[in-house]
Parts: C-alpha cells; sequence; structure tokens
C-alpha cells in the first residue's frame, strides 16, 4: 500500500504548478489597479479598502508589467487548475482518501483534544499514531480542498463578465462585483499562507522523506 | 534570509522561463485555444442570458472614462460645437442595404434603456445607464448576408497614432444587451464616454465597448483588418479577442 496514491501525487504536482503560475501572474493582473473595494463597483482612490503594494517584476509573470501578457497566463492555466480539481475530488471520494485521511470525526472537534493537538505542534511533534493526518492536519487540508482553492474558481467566474448571466445571484450574495474581486485577492493570499506553512512544515518534519513519497508513493508500513 | 531568498530565486527564475515559454508557438496557439473554450464554456452556461440590470440608485456618481477620453481633431470639435448633427454612422461591408444613419435617425428607432456595470479590464468596475437601439434593430434593417461572421466597429478616434477599432462574434452582435448608446444617464454621451455614438457589449470587458463610432461592419473573417486579430488592444498588446473573462 502506497502511502500517497498516484492521483494525489499527479494533482499534487499539478497543482504546485497551477497555483504558483495563477499566483504570480494574478499580482501583475493586480499591479494593473491596485486598489480593492467592496460592492458593485469602484474606481476612484480614496474609496478603496485597501491599497495593494506594487509587486515587482521578480514576483510577477511575465517578469514585467503586462497586463495582457499575465492575462494569457492566467486564463490559459485557469483551466488545468480547475479540472485538476474536480480530478481530485473524484478520486479522493473514489478511493475514499477523503472520508478515511481528511474528512474529521466528532471526537476530533472536543477542546481538550484540538488543545492537546496545538501544543503538540508547537512542541513540533508531528508523530501521531493510527490516522494519517491529525487534526490541524485535516483541518488545514479540508479548508484548502474545500473552500480555498474552489473559492478561487468561483470568485474568478464571478469577476468574468461574460459568466455575469450566470452567476449574478452569487455575486449579490457577496455584495457585488467589487467585493467578488477582493475575495478572489483575500483567497489568493490565504492560499500562499498555507503554501508558506505546508512548505515550513515539511522542512521541520523528515523533508527528504515526505518529498521522496511524494513522488514515489512511498509505504504505508511504519 | 536565505529561505527568502532562495523563494525570490525561484519565483523569478519561473518568471523567467514563463517569459521565455510565452514567445514560443506552441503557448502562443495554447493561449488562443484557452481563450476559445472560456466563450465557449461562457456561452453553454449562460445560454444568452442577460447581465444583470440595476436600479438608477445604484449608478455611479461620475462615470470613468479610460482609453481616449478626447479626440484632439479640428473636424471633431466642430462636429461637438454643432452638437452632432452631422455625425454619420456607416453600415457596411456584408449587407444587403447599406445604410447611412444620423443621430435623429438612431434616436428614431426602437430605444433600449439599461442601467448595467462596466468591467475594464484592469479590474475596475462603475455602473451606469445606457440609452440606444439594440444592435440587432439595425442589423436587421441592413440585413446580412449569411457569410457575415463578425461585426467591426470603425471609430473617429486614435490612440498612440493608430485608429482605434474593434469587433464581436454574432452571437454578441444580436444579444439584447447589445446597444448603441448615444446617451449616458438621461444626457447625451460626455466626450471622454463616447460622444456621440458607442457600443455596449454587456458581457464583455470595457476595451470591446469601442466609442465615438463613424461605422459598422460585417465580415467574414478579421484577418486583413488592421492588425488582424480583430481590436486595437488585441493587435498591439495581445489582449484577448473574447473579452467576457
Amino acid at each position: 500500500m502506497k502511502r500517497h496514491a498516484l492521483s494525489t501525487r499527479l494533482w499534487h504536482w499539478l497543482n504546485v504548478l497551477c497555483v504558483v503560475i495563477l499566483f504570480m501572474s494574478g499580482l501583475n493582473i493586480s499591479n494593473a489597479h491596485p486598489r480593492l473595494y467592496w460592492g458593485d463597483w469602484g474606481f476612484a482612490a480614496g474609496s478603496e479598502w485597501l491599497a495593494v503594494p506594487r509587486f515587482p517584476g521578480w514576483m510577477t509573470i511575465p517578469g514585467h508589467y503586462s497586463l495582457a501578457g499575465a492575462r494569457e497566463w492566467h486564463v490559459l492555466v485557469a483551466w488545468p487548475f480547475a479540472l485538476g480539481l474536480l480530478f481530485i475530488w473524484a478520486a479522493m471520494l473514489a478511493n475514499r482518501h477523503f472520508a478515511q485521511d481528511i474528512a474529521t470525526t466528532r471526537a476530533e472537534w472536543r477542546w481538550s483534544a484540538i488543545r492537546a493537538d496545538v501544543a503538540k505542534h508547537l512542541r513540533l511533534d508531528f508523530e501521531h499514531a493510527g490516522s494519517k493526518f491529525n487534526f490541524l492536519q485535516k483541518l488545514a487540508y479540508g479548508i484548502v480542498l474545500g473552500v480555498l482553492l474552489p473559492g478561487m474558481i468561483l470568485t474568478g467566474m464571478g469577476i468574468s463578465p461574460g459568466m455575469e448571466p450566470l452567476l449574478s445571484p452569487v455575486i449579490d450574495l457577496v455584495g457585488g462585483r467589487q467585493s467578488m474581486r477582493s475575495l478572489h485577492f483575500i483567497l489568493a493570499w490565504a492560499i500562499f499562507a498555507f503554501l508558506v506553512l505546508h512548505v515550513a512544515l515539511v522542512l521541520l518534519s523528515h523533508p527528504l522523506r515526505q518529498m521522496r513519497d511524494m513522488i514515489t508513493g512511498g509505504s504505508d508500513a511504519p | 534570509m536565505r529561505r527568502r531568498g532562495f523563494m525570490a530565486g525561484t519565483a523569478a527564475l519561473l518568471a523567467g522561463a514563463c517569459s521565455k515559454i510565452s514567445d514560443t508557438p506552441t503557448a502562443q496557439s495554447l493561449f488562443r485555444a484557452s481563450e476559445g473554450w472560456h466563450r465557449g464554456a461562457q456561452r453553454l452556461l449562460g445560454g444568452g442570458g442577460l447581465v444583470k440590470e440595476y436600479p438608477r440608485s445604484d449608478i455611479s456618481p461620475f462615470f470613468r472614462g479610460n482609453g481616449s477620453t478626447a479626440i484632439d481633431t479640428p473636424e471633431y470639435a466642430a462636429a461637438q460645437a454643432a452638437g452632432f448633427v452631422d455625425w454619420r454612422l456607416e453600415i457596411g461591408g456584408l449587407v444587403a442595404h447599406p445604410l447611412v444613419l444620423s443621430l435623429d435617425n438612431i434616436r428614431k428607432l426602437p430605444q433600449r434603456t439599461q442601467v448595467t456595470r462596466h468591467d475594464c479590464v484592469e479590474g475596475w468596475s462603475a455602473i451606469g445607464e445606457w440609452t440606444g437601439p439594440q444592435l440587432s434593430t439595425i442589423l436587421e434593417g441592413a440585413q446580412l448576408f449569411p457569410d457575415a461572421r463578425y461585426i467591426v466597429f470603425r471609430c473617429a478616434d486614435t490612440l498612440g497614432g493608430a485608429r482605434y477599432y474593434e469587433s464581436i462574434d454574432l452571437d454578441d452582435a444580436f444579444h439584447p444587451q447589445t446597444i448603441i448608446a448615444h446617451m449616458l444617464n438621461g444626457a447625451p454621451l460626455p466626450v471622454r464616454n463616447g460622444a456621440p455614438l458607442r457600443l455596449r457589449v454587456e458581457r464583455q470587458l470595457g476595451y470591446k465597448h469601442a466609442k465615438y463610432l463613424t461605422g459598422i461592419e460585417a465580415v467574414a473573417s478579421l484577418e486583413g483588418i488592421e492588425g488582424g486579430k480583430g481590436g486595437y488592444w488585441e493587435d498591439r498588446a495581445g489582449y484577448h479577442w473574447y473579452a467576457g473573462i
């Protein structure tokens, strides 16, 4: 029995590539109008809730300011990103990876259990018997797979005028198109925060073995 | 610090690689293909439906002008001073009945008034009330030949020395909310917003909404028209021709 199923490994690396390209081209797009608003509309300086800093060339795709060039990457890579997410959800439900490893149990939601798990994390103790992931891991993966990644796709479609006839009730629900754009930005940074945390925790817990297992699959034997 | 340097280095490397890949024919054809997939998916999911129309109370206090916000020629200044009485919109190309319409002719056609949101490719939005005849009314009057597949919009403004133009397919041309607007918020179009006539094509981004319209041309193909990519920004900077994304 492999530690990571082939479907998980394929999607994981495809998704890394997609998220990084989407994020970096997104920062270039952000430079075109670095102000975020709430509500349906907004364009004037002074009415924004956030004046976004200008992102330097080394953080963006392409490496110089180009709204058209960034949009080409963003719009292309949105496809493997969205289809990949659809694929991993189908695979996780079919091979029971979600039910067995990611779905939390009622017992894990007890306050004492959560406190104990947090305390263990703070001691950088990541050993856990029985299940593949501990509670905080399940929660993090569940939020990324169930909220952040699908949220990027929904908010991305929500700011596309061609989707407006279909999505205008959803756009109204979040307060309007500029709110949708703000959420797209917030979710993108939430994914970036996860990425940093995820990489940091891998580096703290047998990085070479973890990397090898995510490529070859590894083995489930203790 | 070392890790930050490593991340920055990786990011810069990826940015560089992407810039190199962008210029290859494979990347270019993938970019064009993905644009088509979005158009197909949006048309399938949207099913020709209407975009949201807002109550008048939602109109933005000021409607920003972008791109050309004036035309710096004596002819335009004279036309503006005369209230655009001699302005003409020519409808030609692959049509059975070429037309030349004055503003008065356009105002006498059945009118549609819609309060819609304008989304710029840069990211901002503004809400305004637009009034004018549906493009479909004009095209039905001119009668398209069966081989007409695109509608090209000719404009009076130039940007960086080149004439602005745009084009859409028949799906957008015959959409009920695609209108030739001559009014914004109940008054004649301000110069910055395209006086005296502009296109409203509500399911696409702002750069498709050609301003200062002088002509409408039905064509079978966009090749051979200006840079061949169907619009000013498409030719010049590689912006998507389908701007519903």
